[in-house]
């Protein structure tokens, strides 16, 4: 695999990272550099193993009971494996392929985590509030409404809110897992608008199936491809300009133009 | 194959402009004819017909707009299309030179100046060689024929040179036909610079297959009198 050449400080390193679910090995042998302040995009064929990259970058992984790892995560240059976890989901937060918000008010949505941290100060709590919807594109739109129930609001506003809710607690890294998938054109483009602004903030790692999303909306571009054993592996990583329009690889090339397999 | 819809349109667009490319290839052949001919009609109807390629030219210019629109393609399939558009546009400046050659000889007209037709002849000829060619390894996308097709352009500058100077010795010891020696240097200028776009087609042969963009050429002056 061809490395990224990039000028950005790497925030998260893979090295020599493998992923097994008991004796079937989903990735293998991932060695990456994502840098700081950008969006990475990470695309490749169904069951290749991205979604299950992504949730190793904040140990979601660790949930499902068989899964065992090898090689390392780097956060800066901390090995996650060796964080505590909480703190290291404090630090790289996630958003899902469905808006997923608590069935509470919006304000109780985005002051969840914090309040989870232990701050209990009415006055910060309602600062940090308002700071997350606006930087998830949503205060203007919610700020009169804030004790209304987060499920009231349409699928796009449910998916900012999420978004705000996920940097409430500041995190570092923010992992979104399809976050456009399921909901309308309009509401997608905002969220990709979104991401550009976060980006100064933020470290933003994206799964999509959507090619012309990650032409739109990232910097880099990581291809995932999948092994004949099945295992998943990055076959291309490189800016988002460079793969989507002269990719080094066969594979990515077929990926990307639709003629694969 | 999944793409089925987008390779079948790419197949007509490619098509359409190979005969582009042999209605200009006719259009200059016919323009540099009717200077031996000096067929002042014929020269008329290749004046007017240029309205032919410039339809043709804007409507697959068209094509090409919806497909990247409709298709969103991407890689190889997005520089094929983006090289497309530009080859076509050269295809119609290219026959605007043979308009040009056209609109030359009927200003000539009964003029009794000494046309060089032969030498005319032999940088059209080669001209439309290098252009069908260029085009076939444009359409097959083969880099390798496009990569050897700019340096055939000094046979057709040679040809330029040799015009350039008998005509300018031509019209100092014949000072009364300066405005006819003029309008015979135009004639050759419009030849040189048909077969220099030729190397733009190759470039853009190389950029589908590479994704590179690089010059083959150093053409020097891109001042363009074609429509003298």
């Amino acid at each position: 695999m061809r490395s990224l050449q990039s000028n950005g400080k790497p925030k998260i390193t893979a090295k020599n990272f493998n992923l097994f679910y008991g004796d079937f090995q989903a990735l293998k042998e991932i060695n990456v550099d994502i840098p700081e302040h950008s969006i990475t995009s990470i695309i490749g064929p169904s069951g290749c193993g991205k979604s299950t990259f992504l949730r190793s970058i904040n140990r979601m992984n660790e949930l499902i009971p068989c899964v065992k790892t090898t090689g390392k995560i780097f956060l800066d240059a901390n090995d996650i494996f060796t964080q505590d976890v909480v703190e290291l989901r404090k630090q790289v937060g996630m958003v899902f392929q469905r808006p997923n918000p608590f069935p509470k008010s919006i304000f109780d949505n985005v002051a969840y985590g914090p309040r989870a941290h232990g701050l209990k100060n009415k006055a910060v709590l309602e600062e940090i509030v308002e700071k997350s919807l606006t930087d998830a594109a949503l205060w203007d739109e919610v700020k009169d409404n804030l004790h209304k129930s987060g499920l009231a609001l349409s699928g796009g506003q449910q998916q900012r809110l999420c978004i705000a809710r996920a940097l409430a607690v500041e995190p570092q890294v923010i992992l979104m897992d399809e976050p456009a998938s399921a909901l309308d054109p309009i509401a997608t483009l905002k969220i990709e608008e979104l991401i550009q602004n976060l980006k100064k903030e933020y470290t933003i790692v994206i799964v999509t199936h959507n090619m012309q999303q990650a032409a739109r909306a990232s910097d880099h571009t990581m291809v995932f491809n999948m092994n004949p054993d099945r295992s998943g592996y990055i076959i291309e990583y490189g800016k988002t300009s460079q793969i989507f329009t002269n990719p080094h690889e066969k594979i990515t090339e077929d990926y990307i133009s639709g003629r694969f397999g | 194959m999944p793409r089925e819809t987008l390779d079948s349109k790419l197949t007509q667009i490619q098509n359409e402009i190979y005969l582009l490319g042999s209605m200009v290839e006719q259009a200059i052949l016919d323009a540099t004819n009717t200077l031996k001919t000096r067929d002042l009609k014929e020269a008329k109807r290749i004046f007017e017909e240029d309205t032919v390629i410039n339809e043709k030219r804007f409507a697959l210019e068209n094509a090409i707009i919806i497909l990247l629109a409709t298709q969103q393609p991407f890689a190889r399939d997005l520089r094929l299309l983006a090289a497309m558009l530009l080859v076509v546009n050269e295809l119609e400046r290219m026959a605007d030179y043979a308009k040009g050659i056209a609109k030359i000889n009927i200003k000539i007209g009964k003029s009794d100046i000494d046309i060089p037709v032969r030498d005319f002849q032999k940088m059209a000829e080669q001209s439309v060689s290098m252009l069908h060619r260029s085009l076939s390894a444009f359409i097959e996308q083969n880099p390798n024929q496009a990569a050897a097709i700019p340096q055939e352009d000094d046979i057709v500058d040679e040809l330029y040179t040799k015009i350039y100077h008998a005509t300018i010795q031509y019209a100092i010891t014949n000072p009364s036909y300066m405005d006819q020696a003029n309008d015979i240097l135009w004639i050759a200028h419009n030849l040189e610079r048909f077969a220099d776009r030729v190397t733009n087609i190759c470039e853009r042969t190389i950029f589908i297959t590479t994704g590179e963009l690089m010059e083959m050429s150093s053409n020097d002056d891109e001042t363009d009198l074609s429509d003298f």
